[in-house]
């Protein structure tokens, strides 16, 4: 075996066949930008369900003066509500699920709303006494809201109960189409990839009939006449590869730290760390991918 | 060295068989002219020596392998020991003389050590250590031919199948080639030569095998191109 041969003939073939190349390694870092995007998002999508369900709530809102009439007729919830729902919640029956709960009055909700919307024009306009008084209470597994809302849904005085978790359920659900549909544009790209790979090494050794029939009449090996086309075609696909690690970076780096991390500070999103983790992945695939694709056309091109 | 028995060849489509019950001895050292006209066979009973075909019956059995049962990994390694010529020269345009011959070494392995020896050894032998750099563009038909004889020896094969090789050639570069196989068969190379040209086979007095429609219709030793009374 002559590393060497096997070299510089793959050379020759690129050389010979750089458009095909091109759009090989162009297609390939395309869709294995789509990969990894989607592996972005699920990355995303795990970190802030750990992050958040630990600290969702379920939250218990009373009525207040402009709360609507159907759900609230007597307006403002009395201290006698307050009192009924902590007499409740330290009942016997809801105490054992429960790790923690506060009350947060109107101030202290408008000192957290002013905190949250500072920038808003809304911040200008809401007065305390427009924001629920609400019982904020952490589950110890909260799987369990359910057993919470049942409680205190339809209690006179209680405007509406409410499982923080729906609302993060909505954006998982969100963040896990747009994954989805990465992955869908992914999957067609490859397999267009994939097509496209094996037109290229078909094309490339048609132009090398000749060699082709010379090495099989002098008894050169399969693997060392096949060799040099696999190569051709995995060397394409790791560059595409790491074309789309490129992107991947890029996007973590600019888009996702530059850009949303500063719009939305107090959330946690996917770094550096997590693009690296893909890397392997992306690199691996891109190359399993063009090789398995160029194996599997060159074989059929070639007889013994 | 080359022992075919009962070989019948039949391709899809075909209305007859392109080899029809083919037997035929050839020992080492032998220097064998097939000849019958175009669609007789001979290429066929080439393809089949050279296992780029099998038959539909019969045996094979080249330099002690059974064609037949050989599996197809094996088959680069048992080309090694036979060089082939053709007709058409079969070099590749954009190397040298000199590389084309390498080439052939590369892609078995070969080390650059024993190439760098062989090459020029064998472009000697076949007169054309002058042309060594020269691409085939660059060279007359019978210095081509030379170049694709040198490729197919530089292995030292012990079998070498000739198809036409004297087919594009003029007479004197023709008989130029003859004798160069001549020498090659006189080294030890047993020759098995598929040709057209009357005049190289009476002139050969070497053993002749006649094919016509599939079937071995003479096997003279000593014999012409025409049957001989």
């Amino acid at each position: 075996m002559r590393a060497n041969f096997v070299f510089t003939e793959m050379g020759i073939a690129i050389r010979r066949n750089l458009s095909m190349i091109i759009s090989v390694i162009l297609v390939t870092f395309i869709s294995l930008t789509f990969v990894g995007t989607a592996g972005l998002l699920q990355q995303q999508i795990s970190s802030m369900k750990t992050y958040w369900y630990d600290k969702a709530q379920v939250a218990i809102y009373l009525c207040t003066k402009t709360s609507p009439q159907d759900v609230c007729p007597q307006g403002e919830a009395s201290k006698d509500v307050r009192n009924t729902i902590i007499s409740r919640l330290d009942s016997g029956t809801l105490k054992p699920y429960i790790e923690q709960y506060y009350f947060e009055n109107h101030d202290e909700a408008y000192k957290t709303f002013i905190k949250e919307f500072k920038d808003n024009a809304v911040a200008k306009y809401v007065t305390p006494a427009q924001l629920n008084e609400t019982f904020w209470v952490n589950l110890k597994d909260p799987n369990q809201a359910p057993i919470i809302i049942e409680s205190f849904t339809g209690l006179s005085g209680v405007e509406e109960v409410k499982d923080q978790r729906s609302y993060l359920d909505q954006i998982f659900a969100m963040l896990n189409i747009a994954s989805l549909a990465a992955i869908s544009i992914a999957g067609l790209m490859l397999f267009s990839a994939v097509l496209l790979i094996s037109t290229t090494i078909r094309l490339s050794a048609v132009m090398r009939r000749r060699e082709i029939g010379i090495m099989r009449l002098v008894g050169a090996s399969n693997f060392y006449i096949q060799l040099p086309f696999i190569l051709e075609g995995v060397v394409a696909g790791v560059l595409g590869s790491l074309l789309a690690g490129g992107a991947i970076f890029a996007l973590v780096q600019f888009f996702v730290q530059g850009f949303l991390a500063q719009q939305l500070p107090f959330t946690s999103f996917v770094g550096l760390a997590d693009a690296w983790t893909l890397l392997p992945g992306l690199l691996g695939l891109g190359a399993l991918l063009a090789g398995l694709a160029a194996f599997t056309s060159i074989r059929r091109y070639l007889k013994v | 060295m080359i022992s075919i028995n009962q070989v019948t060849k039949q391709y899809k489509g075909a209305p007859r068989p392109a080899l029809d019950q083919v037997s035929l001895e050839i020992d080492k050292g032998e220097f064998v002219f097939l000849v019958g006209a175009s669609g007789s066979g001979k290429s066929s009973l080439m393809r089949m020596i050279l296992r780029e075909d099998v038959p539909t019956s019969g045996s094979i059995h080249v330099l002690g392998e059974n064609l037949i049962g050989i599996p197809n990994r094996r088959v680069p390694h048992f080309r090694r020991s036979l060089g082939v010529v053709f007709q058409d020269f079969r070099l590749l345009p954009n190397k040298t003389a000199a590389q084309n011959v390498a080439f052939s070494l590369e892609v078995i392995g070969k080390s650059a050590g024993f190439i760098a020896e062989a090459v020029p050894d064998v472009l000697r032998l076949v007169g054309l250590e002058e042309k060594a750099s020269s691409l085939p563009s660059e060279l007359s038909g019978g210095e081509q031919q030379r170049v694709a004889l040198a490729r197919a020896i530089v292995n030292k094969p012990a079998i070498l199948l000739a198809d036409e090789p004297t087919g594009n050639l003029d007479p004197n570069t023709s008989a130029g080639i003859m004798a160069l196989l001549d020498r090659i068969n006189l080294a030890g190379t047993t020759i098995v030569m598929a040709t057209h040209d009357v005049g190289i086979v009476d002139k050969g007095r070497k053993r002749v095998v006649e094919l016509s429609q599939g079937k071995i219709v003479r096997d003279e030793r000593g014999s012409g191109y025409g049957v001989s009374k």
